[in-house]
């Protein structure tokens, strides 16, 4: 059994989804062509739990999309292939206000396969990016406008964000992981 | 339609071995089955776009070889192919080296020389596909149809089809009506749909039956266990929840194999008096091309009921699917088909 040690509990992860929604309204100057595009699985997740966050303060259905980025991914011939499942976008997303949403950013590089992603299907005003934990060694010049929790990680931990759709709890774990499995 | 909680990031390849070649259905595991008919739906997403082109096989060199007449499968490989971004070179027999008395095998070996990634084949002699994969090490290879043997990708948007009217296919009464002797899309289908768990009747004049299931010897063996084969139509159909029709081959009437095609339609044709003894909400198939009249009548082809041309459209997007599986994940090390 792996070493863990909890980062986030479930009240901790309610209290940053509700500042980081507060955030995007704030800095979106409300919720105007504002357009919550998550990555799928637990990105798609956070998106409706930060929609509902804003639906409680500012009264208003921010529509929520989901991406699914595997087609675009710059690894595809090093690594066994993930599925891929369709991306759902409930808007045209030109013009719009478009903030993508993952759990946790680390190399960047899956946001750098979601912004192409994003772009085949149109043309947004803007696009930002929030996470719920940053968690460093980027290595593609990539940041978060918002960001639940920035935490130093060793390249020998794991980020685990758990989400009660998902995993049947919420809570984020920074795992051990054994030397020999360290990417 | 699935069932299975999505994960980001799973590897297929937990549960589908990589493969080089794709043959025919009788070696393929239901997982293997379930892992494509999912990447589908994202590959059917993708059609849908506006810009109907992703990057992922940026580099990857594909080649359609034909020895046969086909519009649909060879544009429809050509399509996905081009849509993943992948370079599509099509080569037909005539006006190839073929002519000048080339070799199939060396043939192949030409193409693998301009490092061809996958090598797509269809060819009158059953076994064609497999010959190459014997002797290519480096291309892959996916059996666009050979002779009556095998047609895998066609069965594959088949069950892709029914999956996504019905859900499981578990249990489900599948009557495939028609020339099934000389069918490969009626001998791939019936191994996928019995990976599947679908119970399957093979239906037509009994000169267009397999004489070895009609005459006892099957199932077992050759045959996957699920099959039943019946010569009356009506029952066939009883009950059934997919009515799947092949194409009658015309030329066999020339060859004794059949009395006259106004008896045949009489007797096998699938229209809408003999439909209404299938389940409600019965599904209509056909690999195409169709000879409206004779094995469908043109009110069953083009009625409510038929899913002929979304077969069509389903077919770019299992054949994306494939593309992408076979052409993606850890290059370079030993992988056998």
């Amino acid at each position: 059994m792996p070493e863990q040690t909890v980062l986030l509990s479930a009240d901790d992860i309610r209290r940053a989804i509700t500042r980081m929604a507060h955030e995007i309204v704030e800095r979106n100057q409300g919720t105007e062509r504002l357009l919550l595009v998550g990555i799928q699985t637990r990105g798609v997740t956070l998106a409706h739990r930060i929609a509902e966050a804003i639906a409680g303060f500012e009264g208003a259905q921010v529509p929520v999309g989901s991406l699914d980025i595997n087609l675009y991914r710059d690894d595809l011939t090093s690594r066994a292939q993930p599925v891929v499942r369709p991306s759902n976008m409930p808007v045209n997303i030109e013009g719009m206000r478009a903030v993508l949403i993952d759990d946790v950013l680390f190399k960047g590089r899956t946001i750098r396969a979601a912004l192409d992603a994003l772009i085949d299907l149109g043309r947004p005003e803007v696009v930002q990016l929030a996470v719920l934990v940053d968690r460093g060694h980027r290595e593609l010049p990539i940041r978060a406008d918002y960001v639940g929790k920035n935490t130093p990680t060793s390249l020998t931990q794991e980020v685990k964000v758990q989400f009660t759709e998902v995993d049947g709890q919420d809570q984020v774990v920074l795992v051990e992981l054994e030397r020999s499995v360290a990417r | 339609m699935s069932t299975r909680a999505p994960v980001k990031d799973t590897p297929i390849a937990a549960v589908v071995a990589p493969r080089r070649h794709v043959l025919d259905l009788d070696d393929f595991t239901p997982e293997e089955i379930i892992s494509l008919l999912e990447m589908t739906d994202g590959m059917r997403e993708v059609m849908d776009r506006d810009i109907k082109k992703v990057p992922t096989l940026r580099g990857k060199v594909v080649m359609t070889l034909f020895y046969e007449a086909s519009t649909r499968t060879r544009v429809s490989f050509e399509q996905a192919g081009k849509m993943l971004s992948a370079d599509v070179i099509n080569i037909s027999a005539s006006g190839s080296s073929a002519e000048k008395g080339e070799s199939l095998i060396d043939t192949a070996l030409t193409l693998q020389a301009m490092h061809a990634d996958l090598i797509i084949i269809r060819h009158s002699h059953s076994g064609a596909p497999y010959l190459l994969a014997q002797h290519l090490e480096r291309t892959g290879i996916i059996n666009a149809g050979d002779g009556r043997h095998a047609h895998p990708t066609q069965a594959l948007l088949d069950l892709y089809t029914m999956q996504r009217h019905m859900g499981s296919l578990k249990g489900a009464k599948v009557a495939i009506v028609g020339d099934v002797l000389h069918s490969r899309v009626a001998r791939s289908d019936m191994w996928g749909l019995a990976a599947m768990g679908a119970n399957v009747v093979l239906c037509g004049p009994p000169t267009l039956l397999p004489p070895e299931m009609l005459h006892g010897d099957g199932p077992g063996g050759r045959w996957p266990s699920n099959v039943t084969v019946d010569t009356n139509a009506d029952r066939a159909i009883t009950d059934a929840d997919v009515v799947m029709t092949l194409r009658l081959q015309q030329e066999r009437q020339s060859s004794g194999l059949l009395p006259s095609l106004r008896e045949y339609s009489k007797r096998w044709q699938v229209n809408e008096e003999r439909l209404k003894r299938a389940k409600p909400g019965v599904l209509v198939m056909h690999p195409g091309p169709m000879n409206e009249g004779v094995e469908i009548s043109t009110s069953v082809a083009h009625g409510a009921a038929s899913l002929i041309e979304e077969q069509v459209t389903n077919g770019v997007a299992i054949r994306m699917a494939l593309l992408y599986w076979l052409l993606t994940g850890p290059q370079g090390e030993a992988v056998t088909a």
